[in-house]
């Protein structure tokens, strides 16, 4: 199924790229071409060596040993400025987007022309070009202003602005409701249809298949295959497990074989909340649900609606605006000591990534160790050794950093230790963001067990993972939840799609 | 009672400039995201060289371009450890302080006590005419009037133009700058230089205007209340502006009180009213920000910045 | 061709121990070219700082003489440090500390039982300093008011305070207009051991440094301390409570540099005067810096300082070099250990090429 390589038709042609870094080879002898007008997705597992591939085509990495040649001359890109030269750039996942400047100036940020800035003009050659593409975008708005769709509108923009031949798109749909990918979808075809091709990173199958006209597999820094989407729709379903093969290694088991441990009384019930965001606006608007014990409800949507706020206010890390908290008829705030929380950001709040392992351990929990003014850090190392062979931690010795563990492994760390304290309540954001298929099992499987002790609140983005672990799905936009679906609601769970997108559910 | 208003107008300009100099340069080095608290070893590096220069010259002009080009590369040597070794920025422009000042302590030496040229406040013509206006702002030293263009300059630069679009993108978002292309690193390197020579220029001031001559330890503390200004400024030049002739108006008071023979207030109190006003400033320009929700550094400032991660 | 840094695969294991030396090497080749530049023989300059420093036991006891400040002041700042706290102000707390601890000897011994002076001078020291210190603390925890130009402006109106003091109200009637408050009774006199000037302030910084060095590994409040300051949303998460520590730690730290302060006037001077602020606050925040702000460093650090400090007096007596050069040396020090650092992680790649 591999493609003849030939240097003089493609418009990129990457030959024998190797990219270390340390303790891993993120790219071991990578041969891609990218054609002329086409689609080419990336498509591979967290770490198979996408985005580093791509970072180094835009400049961003520079390889260890390999060629890369654009338009069949060799070059040598030092920074992502020689690669916007040759009409090359990218749109990392992490946008790359100042917040405090309006959409104009991100748009002309870094281009050449007179000192003397117009923006009057600059804004509507924007405008122009936002209309030309359908990619509706306010160009006097301040990034902060706009959603994360909008900031991707922004990137794409940007790009189109400068004219570029080769534009790169690194997991673009992973912060889209799927209405908002089918757009997308068109203007990726628009960009080819001009005869430019654009580079599609993701982990996700369908939509692989239904916009690419080549698929470049990668697996651990390896390409595995290059192949022709037709050729796998022909026999449809089987080759897309291949495919799904291709990138883990294995069979893709994701049943993690839940059933419902739902009880009728109620643990955590939440009404009418209101929390201010970061600015000052109502991120979360009177929202109201409750969790019972034994339940295991889902926060759902796409980032940066109002979930980040409505757990900080959970936890008490944020004060509230208006509406009540209860645990078992307390306010929340006073046993907060009942209520464990996984945060999403595992190195920059949920353990301290300079601090050895057993003081990590002890973080929330110093409580239990702690005798007069003193910690009894023996008392840690023991409670340490039995959580890290329970719950099957690699970690070569306790006074390693945190920062030295790997992901997977400092997530289950965080977990045992948060387990440890017996909540009552646990909330658990994206517990599984970015972590392989082999950690996330052992994660969930301890997230089910952990419904023995009580309820558990999910946050996630990710639907695979809300459908395989919660019994009520709560689906959020804008900072209010849409619609409440049971995951038993077969027709109810169509609807998720356009609810995440803010569609109200007809009825 | 007109004439104590001039006087005290004409003081609070003359002993504003050097702070207002080493503020809007320093604006400039924290906008591009590195913080420089060298500020007051780079203006006494600025104040010696500018001395030994036009007493070596004999020309105060040499004098001045050497203050700003020594101090220049004075403030890279911060540069070079904040911006490519990575060290932490705090420590680091501390360092710059201390090395500062026993440098130009060391170096200065045979200077101490010396007379050498010095610049001679002069009448603007024909704007000195102006009555009253013309008196307090046109019969300064030829180091006064430049100030008067530099604010402007600074702002529009900042605000209207590419280079400072770039600028203030490489101090918000240096990633985001560097993935469009904006050579960050030569950036920061350019404007931590520009920062250290308007240091320099402010030490000028002080050791060939404001009072002539050399003595260690002379800016007395001025670079830190630089660093304060920029604060209180909200990294604008225009508002820095403000804070210096606030900080000047200081002064003045202060010296006023002491040629009025004014005793109501100890003297050793007038003293200390620069620093205290500074502590004053900083603790009213913080709750300002937090009522209104808004922070005027640069989100980047201090982080070193890194391509490969 | 560009030299670039790059990130070692591994890092550097056997070499990072010659980093410092390395550094401290590169720093004093810096010195060599001062000292060529005023014209003195740079190995004689160093042999002389040397000689200054070890040359008798007298010497070196002057060296644990100037390293006492240093250390109560590099403990001072090294404990606001580890939670991440810039304590300029050292300096402004060491003289408020001497200040509260020479009115006590001055005013009050009359009304102290003799063997009470020395333990409330200490006291009355260690509050001056800490009330000096909660100044910034207080903005800090209460207004998030920059704390490093606050601490640092406070030095300032504290050293006016103190020249308004000796030189006014203060001022020994009987001084014939010597800048200086009257000698401190006999009775408040520090304790000096060997017959030097060391004396009972070297045990306090020993004392601090063991006491600080236990609390930051096995108390739980030295733990919370220690996660503020290395990651403050960790510690929120961990609940740690953050403005009290804040407070709590500004007042030890201004509570060791008013010791510093107080050691300084009771066991060198025996009265106030110009010699008490001599800049010992900055230095302290070198030392904490150059000892990675572990207290056992720290001392180390101070004793080294010390040395070069009594050195750059010796050699301004022989060679006429002004001391000043033991504040470039001690800047261009920490500049280099501190760059120094950066080789454990990353290496130097010459690249060649065409562009």
């Amino acid at each position: 199924m591999s493609v003849p390589i030939t240097e003089k038709q493609s418009a990129v042609f990457m030959k024998g790229i190797v990219k270390r870094f340390p303790g891993v080879v993120a790219n071991q002898g990578i041969d891609f071409q990218i054609l002329r007008g086409e689609i080419h997705s990336l498509l591979g597992e967290n770490g198979a060596g996408k985005t580093t591939l791509m970072n180094l085509l835009s400049g961003v990495y520079r390889p260890d040993a390999g060629e890369i040649f654009v338009n069949g001359q060799k070059v040598n890109f030092y920074s992502p400025r020689d690669a916007l030269e040759l009409g090359i750039g990218m749109i990392h996942q992490h946008f790359q987007l100042v917040t405090n400047f309006t959409v104009a100036e991100n748009i002309v940020l870094g281009m050449f022309g007179p000192g003397k800035l117009n923006m009057l003009t600059i804004e509507k050659k924007v405008d122009e070009l936002s209309s030309l593409y359908g990619l509706a975008i306010d160009s006097r708005a301040r990034i902060w202003e706009l959603s994360v769709g909008e900031q991707q509108r922004v990137e794409i923009l940007r790009m189109l602005y400068r004219n570029v031949d080769v534009l790169i798109m690194d997991e673009p749909t992973a912060v889209l409701a799927p209405q908002e990918i089918e757009k997308l979808f068109e203007v990726m075809r628009r960009i080819k249809a001009e005869g430019r091709s654009v580079v599609f990173i993701t982990h996700k199958l369908e939509e692989v298949l239904a916009i690419s006209d080549y698929i470049t597999v990668l697996r651990r820094g390896k390409v595995m295959s290059t192949v022709r989407p037709e050729k796998i729709r022909e026999k449809d379903g089987v080759v897309s497990r291949e495919l799904a093969r291709m990138m883990v290694g294995r069979e893709v088991i994701l049943d993690v074989g839940k059933e419902s441990r739902k009880t009728d009384q109620p643990l955590l019930r939440v009404e009418n909340l209101s929390v201010r965001g970061d600015r000052g606006e109502l991120a979360v608007k009177d929202v109201s649900f409750s969790v019972n014990v034994g339940e295991i409800s889902a926060i759902l949507g796409v980032a940066g609606n109002g979930q980040r706020e409505l757990v900080e206010a959970l936890v008490g890390l944020r004060p509230k605006d208006s509406g009540r908290i209860l645990l078992e008829n307390d306010d929340l705030t006073a046993v907060l000591d009942r209520v464990a929380y996984i945060p999403e950001d595992r190195t920059g709040r949920g353990s301290v990534a300079d601090l050895p392992l057993l003081e990590n351990l002890a973080l929330t929990v110093r409580d239990q160790f702690t005798r007069g003014p003193l910690i009894h850090w023996k008392n840690v190392e023991k409670k340490a050794r039995q959580l890290i062979a329970q719950y099957n931690i690699a970690a070569p010795s306790l006074t390693m950093k945190a920062r030295q563990l790997s992901g997977g492994n400092l997530q289950k760390l965080i977990l045992a230790r948060e387990f440890s304290q017996n909540p009552l309540l646990l909330i658990a954001e994206q517990p599984t963001r970015g972590l392989d298929i082999g950690a996330t099992q052992e994660i969930w499987h301890a997230i089910l067990r952990q419904r023995e002790q009580g309820g558990i609140l999910l946050v996630s983005g990710d639907l695979k993972e809300v459908l395989s672990l919660a019994d009520n799905i709560l689906v959020i936009f804008r900072g209010q939840i849409m619609e409440i679906i049971s995951c038993k609601d077969d027709k109810g769970l169509e609807e998720i799609g356009p609810l995440m997108a803010g569609v109200e559910r007809k009825r | 009672m007109e004439s104590a208003v001039i006087f005290v107008a004409k003081i609070t300009i003359t002993s504003s400039m050097a702070v207002l100099y080493a503020t809007i340069g320093e604006i400039f080095t924290e906008r591009s995201g590195v913080l420089n608290l060298g500020v007051e070893g780079m203006m006494l590096v600025g104040a010696l060289t500018a001395f030994a220069a036009t007493d070596c010259f004999q020309s105060l002009w040499v004098g001045v371009l050497f203050a700003m080009l020594i101090s220049g590369i004075f403030a890279l040597i911060h540069g070079f450890f904040a911006i490519t070794f990575r060290v932490n920025q705090v420590v680091s422009g501390l360092a710059l302080t201390l090395f500062g000042i026993g440098l130009s302590d060391f170096l200065g030496r045979p200077f101490i006590g010396k007379v050498s040229l010095k610049f001679e406040p002069f009448g603007l013509f024909p704007l000195d005419k102006i009555p009253v206006v013309g008196q307090i702002l046109f019969t300064h030293s030829a180091l006064v009037y430049p100030a008067y263009l530099l604010v402007p300059l600074a702002y529009v630069f900042l605000y209207k133009t590419r280079y400072g679009l770039q600028l203030r993108a490489v101090g918000e978002n240096p990633s985001a700058a560097d993935t469009v292309g904006i050579p960050v690193f030569p950036m920061r390197y350019l404007y931590t230089f520009i920062g250290g020579a308007l240091a320099g220029l402010g030490g000028a001031y002080l050791s060939l205007a404001y009072t002539p001559g050399w003595k260690e330890q002379m800016t007395g503390g001025q670079g830190w209340i630089a660093i304060a200004l920029v604060i209180f400024s909200m990294w604008d030049p225009l508002k820095a502006l403000g804070g210096a002739l606030l900080f000047g108006f200081i002064n003045a008071f202060q010296f006023y009180c002491q040629a009025a023979g004014l005793t109501l207030i100890p003297s050793y109190v007038l003293r200390m009213l620069p620093y205290l006003f500074t502590i004053v400033v900083l603790i009213v320009i913080t709750r300002w920000e937090a009522a209104k929700k808004r922070v005027g550094a640069p989100a980047a400032l201090g982080i070193p910045f890194e391509r490969e991660q | 061709m560009r030299i670039t840094l790059k990130k070692r695969l591994r890092p550097l294991n056997w070499g990072r121990y010659l980093l410092i030396p390395a550094a401290i090497v590169l720093a004093l080749l810096v010195g060599a070219l001062l000292f060529l530049w005023v014209g003195v023989n740079p190995v004689r300059a160093y042999l002389e700082i040397l000689k200054g420093a070890f040359g008798s036991f007298y010497n070196f006891s002057e060296v644990l003489v100037r390293a006492t400040p240093l250390i109560l002041c590099g403990l001072s700042v090294g404990l606001a440090g580890k939670m991440l706290i810039w304590n300029i102000g050292a300096e402004g707390q060491l003289v408020v500390g001497g200040i509260a601890g020479a009115g006590i000897a001055l005013f009050f011994s009359a009304y102290i039982p003799g063997p009470l002076i020395i333990p409330v001078m200490l006291a009355a020291g260690f509050l001056g300093g800490a009330c000096w210190g909660l100044i910034p603390g207080f903005l800090k925890a209460r207004f998030q008011v920059n704390e490093i130009i606050t601490s640092l402006m406070l030095n300032y109106v504290a050293i006016l305070w103190l020249e308004h003091l000796y030189f006014g109200p203060w001022r020994d009637p009987a001084g014939r207009g010597f800048p200086g408050t009257a000698m401190l009774p006999d009775m408040a006199w520090f304790p000096r051991f060997w017959g030097t000037r060391v004396h009972l302030g070297l045990l306090m910084g020993f004392g601090a440094a063991v006491v600080i060095w236990f609390v930051l590994a096995y108390t739980r409040w030295g733990y919370e301390i220690r996660v503020i300051g290395t990651n403050l949303q960790a510690a929120q998460y961990a609940r740690i409570e953050i403005t009290r520590n804040i407070l709590l730690v500004m007042t030890i730290s201004g509570g060791l540099a008013g010791l510093a302060g107080i050691c300084e006037t009771a066991g060198i001077h025996y009265r106030l005067q110009q010699g008490l602020a001599v800049g010992s606050g900055y230095v302290g925040i070198v030392v904490a810096w150059l000892g990675k702000l572990r207290p056992g460093a720290i001392v180390l650090i101070s004793i080294l300082l010390g040395s070069l400090m009594v050195g750059g007096d010796q050699i301004q007596i022989s060679l006429h070099v002004p001391s000043a050069i033991s504040l470039v040396l001690q800047g261009a020090i920490l500049f280099c250990v501190l760059g120094g650092q950066i080789f454990k992680d990353y290496e130097l790649q010459v690249q060649g090429g065409k562009h």
